[in-house]
């Protein structure tokens, strides 16, 4: 790995000013993607900015009627937390088949979503409960967050400081684990919320996405007969050494039934 | 260079490092500390597991400067004297390991699956053990250290 000059923020405030002062700063968050990206040189910034000493960007609330994760929060204390556990069982989860123990035990909500790798799972709860990505700017709507592969709404030096989940009436999530990495092949989060039915999918495409074709099926209940037979299209899905766009495609669909227990 | 200070096995330490300095790299050629392996230096075998604040962690994927002001664990750190921590004397009596390699990884991993599932059964061992990787493929007699280890270590 290239060398960089770190910084360690002692604030949101210091973070953003110490990232907007050097030439091409990144975040660093709990490092479960980015060390080994910086290890490949896939990546080789002049600064990197730690985020770790930011105390607040660390916990599990609710607030109204949703349940907010702090940015820091790792993927261990998501799938730990009773609170999360008694109210979105789905999410905790979710959060529970990411990476193993010690990559859950370090990587955090903020960072996942930050990179939004095409085969990250927090994606497909983020689209399928309809969150709220809270930034030191602004709040951004799940549907607008994710715009292409490794590609998110964040503008340059913007920071995830909180993501707030709709607690949902009913909701699932089942994917299918690569063997060796266990990123999602195909993951499906299927919700049914208060402003309707959602599902969201990760793995499959360039970037997590809606199956709205199975919005639609399921809006008179969480029936997985309900989705039997209906097609998804193969075109753009990625296709690799692991599972071709078609197979991809016929997961999308069975991974969705057996989220709502099909 | 900055410098960076840690609590290493209950001793304080400190050193100066790169910012791209790993903590496997700290501890091994800083320290001294070998016990820590590194094996596929891309975050999937767990050989470099160590224990960071309480939790296992893998050092090949943290910044020594990112765990200044931490308290952390090696392999090194287990024993008390000539006595061994259950889970070593459990891997030494189940033959737990054949080349040895993965084994510094694995032993401080299991003591994180015990210390987090006060009712273990065989599959969450194997499953619990999913990051860690041992090319011999020696698991059984692992799964059965662990399982012995965590009835050692409720008493």
């Amino acid at each position: 790995m290239y060398d960089f000059n770190y910084q360690r923020a002692s604030s949101i405030e210091d973070a953003a000013s110490k990232h907007a002062a050097a030439d091409d700063a990144r975040y660093l968050a709990g490092g479960m993607t980015m060390v080994p990206v910086l290890k490949q040189r896939l990546d080789q910034p002049s600064d990197v900015v730690d985020l770790g000493s930011l105390g607040d960007l660390t916990g599990i609330s609710e607030d109204g009627g949703a349940i907010v994760i702090g940015a820091m929060t790792t993927h261990h204390d998501v799938a730990t937390s009773d609170l999360v556990k008694s109210k979105i069982p789905a999410l905790a989860d979710l959060a529970g088949t990411i990476g193993d123990p010690m990559v859950r035990n370090r990587g955090t909500i903020g960072g996942s979503l930050a990179n939004n790798d095409p085969a990250a799972s927090y994606p497909a709860a983020v689209l399928g409960l309809g969150a709220t990505i809270r930034t030191n700017k602004r709040s951004i709507e799940a549907d607008d967050f994710f715009t292409g592969m490794f590609d998110t709404a964040l503008e340059e030096g913007e920071l995830i400081t909180a993501v707030s989940f709709p607690v949902p009436e009913q909701a699932g999530y089942k994917h299918f684990p690569n063997p060796a990495s266990r990123f999602p092949i195909v993951g499906a989060f299927v919700a049914k919320t208060g402003g309707g039915v959602r599902v969201g999918i990760t793995g499959a495409s360039p970037c997590a996405y809606r199956q709205s074709s199975f919005e639609d099926a399921l809006s008179g209940g969480l029936d997985p007969e309900s989705l039997k037979g209906i097609e998804v299209s193969s075109d753009g899905m990625n296709s690799d050494i692991h599972a071709s766009a078609e197979y991809r495609a016929h997961l999308v669909n069975v991974m969705a039934r057996r989220a709502i227990g099909g | 260079m900055p410098s960076v200070s840690m609590t290493v096995n209950d001793k304080q330490v400190s050193g100066e490092v790169e910012g791209r300095t790993l903590l496997v790299q700290f501890l091994r050629e800083h320290l001294g500390l070998t016990g820590t392996h590194v094996g596929c230096d891309t975050s999937q075998c767990g050989a470099c597991t160590v224990h960071v604040n309480g939790r296992a962690m893998k050092s090949c994927s943290l910044l020594a400067l990112h765990l200044d002001g931490a308290d952390v664990q090696t392999i090194e750190g287990l024993a008390d004297g000539d006595t061994l921590h259950p889970m070593q004397e459990a891997f030494r009596e189940h033959h737990a390991l054949q080349c040895g390699f993965c084994t510094p990884g694995m032993v401080m991993s299991a003591i994180g699956i015990v210390n987090d599932n006060p009712d273990l059964d065989e599959k969450t061992i194997r499953h619990q053990l999913e990051g860690n990787i041992c090319r011999c493929t020696g698991y059984h007699n692992i799964v059965e250290a662990i399982g012995a280890a965590a009835e050692d270590m409720k008493g």
